[in-house]
């Protein structure tokens, strides 16, 4: 228990002398995640929102497929971006393993099926509600999953918010493509991850606590976003 | 309706245009790094937890102005990702492995470039009785005892040594069948191992520099040290640019001709830990 309540003093002291290299470190982790985020949404929206209204042969299997996806190890998901990022791969002339890059993309397929998988669940339920009055408008199917995107920005975005959080949080895959580069692809989760290594458990459940305190904010700003824009749009 | 769904098709296809405007600063920005003068250093866990590559990076950078990014993994890994062409320079410490990797044609030339030393470390109390100057006969009283005894598993350098050690005492317990269950196999890095043998109270070998920086010791000390069996010696080579062409050959032999020089060998010297020097430069230009 006193070791965590040091952690506790220890992150804020940290917080408080405002050190510039764990603020780049906190600076990378955000970025790449919400980078992260970003891509996995602008694919794993309309992607869910297709498989929810479109009938097509085997849109079982997809979905089935989708939701095991939920459960990618995150290690498999490091371990194929390296083969494919590495030199000896196909996409190794690319020259971008061990880079933020990298992570991204590995961070990507990670969010991707989490996005995917539940905005199908959420757009097929809306489907089923709105389809009649929808097709009377002579909205086909497709047209229409824009339209149901939008009219549950609000469910949706936390189905953001789980992609983000699966991002910040992943370790395993960005250890891998990323290679934990002091001032390069260091992030909170592989930094937390050496810290634990040099047996310096105050210092890293410190850094633990910085992250959860950056995922904390920045779920607390959506939240925020989401209530002003409930009252000022509808 | 349908005025308000073509205004949210159209809010919708601006919200989208930001999105992705977003995202492409974020991706542009990201690789905000100068892709020039980097070259990527496969190294073991012991040099970067020991904070010795905090240390000697910096000094390298101000001497050759070239910023070197390491990966830190087992000596196994580390070499593998020279083989993939993953890296510009390995340094490591395994020397059957090392000379195996010249063999095959991924190095140029191994320089020798700075040694440490392993130890025993174990439980305060030393239940096996194993403290003394000679290892092969603590392992054999560790393994007499059943002591718990913690093995990195991993296929790094120290892991290669322990296995070493063990079969110069005649015992193999990785080998045994089924497996003796006082020989615990964590298949993690030198600091993992410790914190595990930490939480069980169980012997495992160490690099002095990790143990010396390790902070979670619990229990344990260093039980046996100063035999000249636990000399570990490190070296450090150019994956070849004939097998990988894009490997930055010029500026991967810069780094290596500055570790080995004499410069670069006294800030190796110079790293100490609460006064301790944790490696021996021990470069001797050869022919």
């Amino acid at each position: 228990m006193h070791d965590i309540l040091s952690s506790f003093a220890l992150a804020l002291s940290l917080i408080a002398g405002g050190d510039a290299e764990l603020w780049r470190i906190v600076a990378l982790s955000l970025e790449v995640s919400l980078a992260s985020a970003v891509f996995a949404c602008a694919l794993g929206l309309p992607l869910g929102g297709l498989v929810a209204v479109r009938e097509f042969p085997g849109r079982r299997v997809v979905i089935v497929a989708l939701n095991a996806l939920l459960g990618l190890p995150s290690v498999v998901v490091g371990l194929v971006v390296y083969l494919l990022l590495s030199r000896a791969g196909p996409l190794g002339s690319l020259g971008i393993l061990f880079t933020p890059r990298a992570i991204v993309l590995a961070q990507t397929l990670l969010v991707l099926p989490i996005v995917a998988a539940l905005a199908r669940q959420f757009v097929e339920d809306a489907w089923h509600e709105y389809r009649e009055q929808l097709t009377s408008l002579g909205v086909s199917a497709v047209r229409a999953v824009p339209t149901l995107l939008w009219d549950l920005r609000y469910s949706l975005l936390t189905v953001v918010l789980a992609g983000f959080g699966r991002a910040a949080s992943e370790v395993g895959a960005v250890m891998i493509v990323g290679g934990n580069i002091d001032g390069v692809t260091r992030v909170m989760t592989t930094a937390i991850a050496l810290e634990t290594s040099k047996g310096d458990l105050p210092l890293a459940l410190g850094l633990g606590v910085i992250l959860l305190s950056m995922v904390l904010a920045l779920n607390a700003a959506a939240y925020a976003i989401r209530e002003w824009s409930a009252r000022h749009h509808g | 309706m349908e005025q308000v769904v073509a205004r949210a098709l159209s809010r919708l296809s601006f919200a989208w245009i930001a999105a992705s405007v977003v995202a492409a600063v974020l991706l542009a920005s990201s690789p905000s790094t100068p892709a020039q003068d980097f070259i990527t250093v496969a190294s073991t866990t012991s040099t970067e937890q020991s904070g010795l590559f905090k240390h000697l990076l910096p000094e390298a950078r101000k001497a050759t102005g070239i910023e070197v990014r390491v990966v830190a993994v087992g000596t196994g890994q580390a070499l593998d990702m020279g083989r993939r062409g993953d890296a510009d320079v390995v340094f490591v410490h395994d020397l059957v492995a090392e000379e195996r990797f010249l063999a095959e044609g991924w190095g140029v030339k191994r320089y020798p470039v700075m040694y440490n030393d392993f130890v025993i470390v174990g439980p305060k109390s030393d239940p096996a009785g194993a403290k003394g100057n000679d290892v092969i006969a603590a392992l054999k009283k560790i393994a007499a005892a059943q002591a718990p005894f913690a093995s990195r598993a991993d296929n790094s350098g120290t892991h290669a040594a322990e296995l070493r050690y063990w079969k110069m005492a005649g015992i193999e317990p990785a080998r045994m069948n089924p497996k003796a269950a006082w020989y615990r196999e964590t298949g993690s890095g030198m600091g993992p191992t410790l914190n595990t043998a930490s939480g069980m109270n169980a012997y495992a070998l160490a690099d002095r520099g990790t143990w010396l920086s390790f902070k979670n010791r619990g229990e344990l000390v260093i039980l046996v040290e100063g035999d000249t069996k636990l000399f570990n010696q490190y070296g450090v080579m150019l994956v070849n640019p004939a097998k990988h062409p894009h490997v930055k050959k010029e500026l991967g032999q810069k780094f290596i001709d500055w570790i080995v020089s004499p410069a670069g060998q006294a800030t190796i010297a110079a790293y100490k830990i609460e006064g301790e020097q944790l490696f021996f430069p021990n470069y001797k230009p050869q022919g």
